[in-house]
């Protein structure tokens, strides 16, 4: 293998560049991104970013000085993909051709096509969801999941008055659980943000601006910004001539890392691509570890890892979920299967290092 | 100067101590019996590195997973992008005593200095 084209320049992008070079592949490597911006993290994007604790430059991924010795080409989108030549055909009219293929082009938010509503994935949504947030009125967040929860978690810090409407009985409840998606959810009420669950958005209305959000009950809450929350698609549809993503993987010398494959956590797009790089390499691939992901909201910080399955059990271990600090461990036959912390950051490591020791498999 | 901390004893293999100086210091036992010291505040964002995952000679951040090498101070993974500074460590008697760096730490933004 001579030369390897990675397709996404975000965290799993990078991720690949790093462990080819670390798994001692020396031929020619090229970045595609269809961003400007070099690798950076997205998760401060909805947390310190809005409330500018953070700025642009912090977010940046790589040290200056990093070398990996690969051709980033920014700005450029790929367009259309022949797994069995290989070859990447992008928007600048190229056509980029490799023996080793990356498929890393993650996802977009899921958008709402209305005046006045946000959605926040990249650094340039934050950027123009940093500048509205600067006068402060009524926002409507729509979708409790953990991005529309950090957006109203911002907002709040920076004076805005929030409501957050979902349209599922319980928040995070297909992450978390139901009982503990309620105790999560609750932070919201704590810090004077309004939750409203188990209401769909039946309409929204304004056409010079955004003037109010109405919910199936008839309810209409009038709002001055409104941010979307509503996940997220994977931008597989260059891949279509391929016969789709799990088509042009099926070729040897094409491999999928990264939000790309349905995934959502931050972790995995930084562990994920050392596995399928050594698939390319032919190498022996590292061993995995429980995925993890975190949230940061109204200051309490929530961890969660693990393989939690509907009817396993929780038990609370530490702490007390009323103030909000606690430790909850998810079981299954007698053993753990996930954990989760609030404002345990030590005790949430010990346990997640004791998963890893775990079945993984529900 | 190497200035005495707290008994070897007192940090079994695989476990840290969180030595309150200013700015904090991380002294780690690892299972190999090697004690390493580093600052202990991530340099990505406000963490204590000695309440982190320690897996040979790596330590990752308990918050955001960054990982630094505890020989050198280098960033083994993101998000995190500065090293953490290194101290010259050595165990007399039984006791860790630390000669802080006189380099400046790089400390995360909004840490206190």
């Amino acid at each position: 293998m001579e030369k390897v084209a990675i397709v996404g320049a975000s965290l799993a992008g990078l991720a690949a560049v790093r462990a080819l070079r670390r798994q001692s592949f020396t031929g020619e490597i090229v970045v595609v991104g269809a961003e400007r911006h070099r690798p950076y993290d997205r998760p401060p994007l909805s947390k310190d970013f809005l409330t500018g604790a953070v700025t642009a430059a912090d977010l940046a991924l790589s040290p200056d000085d990093e070398d990996l010795g690969a051709d980033w080409r920014l700005g450029v989108t790929a367009t259309g993909f022949d797994p069995h030549n290989r070859a990447v055909h992008l928007d600048s009219g190229e056509v980029l051709r490799a023996d080793g293929v990356v498929i890393a082009t993650g996802a977009r938010a899921r958008p709402i096509d209305h005046i006045g509503v946000h959605t926040l994935r990249t650094l340039d949504d934050a950027i123009v969801l940093r500048d509205a947030l600067k006068q402060s009125g009524r926002l409507v967040v729509i979708g409790a999941g953990f991005i529309g929860a950090e957006v109203a978690s911002s907002a709040r810090k920076l004076g805005w008055d929030v409501t957050v409407v979902e349209s599922l009985p319980t928040p995070l409840s297909g992450s978390l659980g139901t009982e503990m998606g309620e105790v999560v959810a609750r932070l919201h009420g704590d810090h004077g943000v309004r939750l409203l669950t188990g209401l769909p958005v039946s309409g929204l209305t304004g056409t010079d601006q955004i003037e109010a959000v109405e919910l199936a009950d008839g309810t209409r809450l009038p709002a001055d910004l409104v941010v979307a929350g509503i996940g997220a698609i994977p931008n597989v549809e260059w891949l279509a001539g391929a016969g789709g993503l799990a088509a042009a993987t099926s070729v040897p010398g094409v491999v999928a890392t990264g939000d790309v494959t349905g995934s959502q956590h931050w972790t995995f797009a930084l562990e994920n691509p050392a596995a399928v790089v050594a698939t390319l390499l032919g190498t022996e691939p590292p061993a995995a570890k429980a995925p993890y992901f975190w949230s940061d909201q109204y200051g309490v910080m929530i961890q969660f890892a693990g393989h939690r399955a509907p009817g396993d059990t929780v038990r609370i271990v530490e702490g007390d979920p009323e103030q909000r600090s606690f430790l909850a461990v998810y079981e299954r036959d007698g053993q753990p299967s996930a954990v989760l912390g609030l404002d345990q950051p030590k005790l949430f490591t010990r346990w997640r290092r004791q998963l890893r020791s775990a079945p993984q498999e529900a | 100067m190497l200035q005495p901390v707290c008994p070897l004893s007192e940090i079994p293999p695989g476990e840290a101590y969180r030595w309150a100086t200013e700015p904090a210091v991380a002294i780690f036992h690892t299972e190999d019996g090697e004690v390493f010291a580093i600052d202990d505040t991530c340099t990505h964002q406000d963490a204590s590195l000695a309440d982190g995952w320690l897996e040979g000679c790596e330590v990752e951040c308990p918050l955001h997973a960054s990982k630094f090498d505890l020989r050198t101070g280098r960033v083994d993974a993101p998000p995190a992008k500065l090293p953490v500074r290194t101290h010259r460590v050595a165990v007399t008697d039984g006791v860790v005593h630390v000669e802080l760096s006189t380099e400046a730490p790089n400390l995360p933004p909004g840490a206190k200095p």
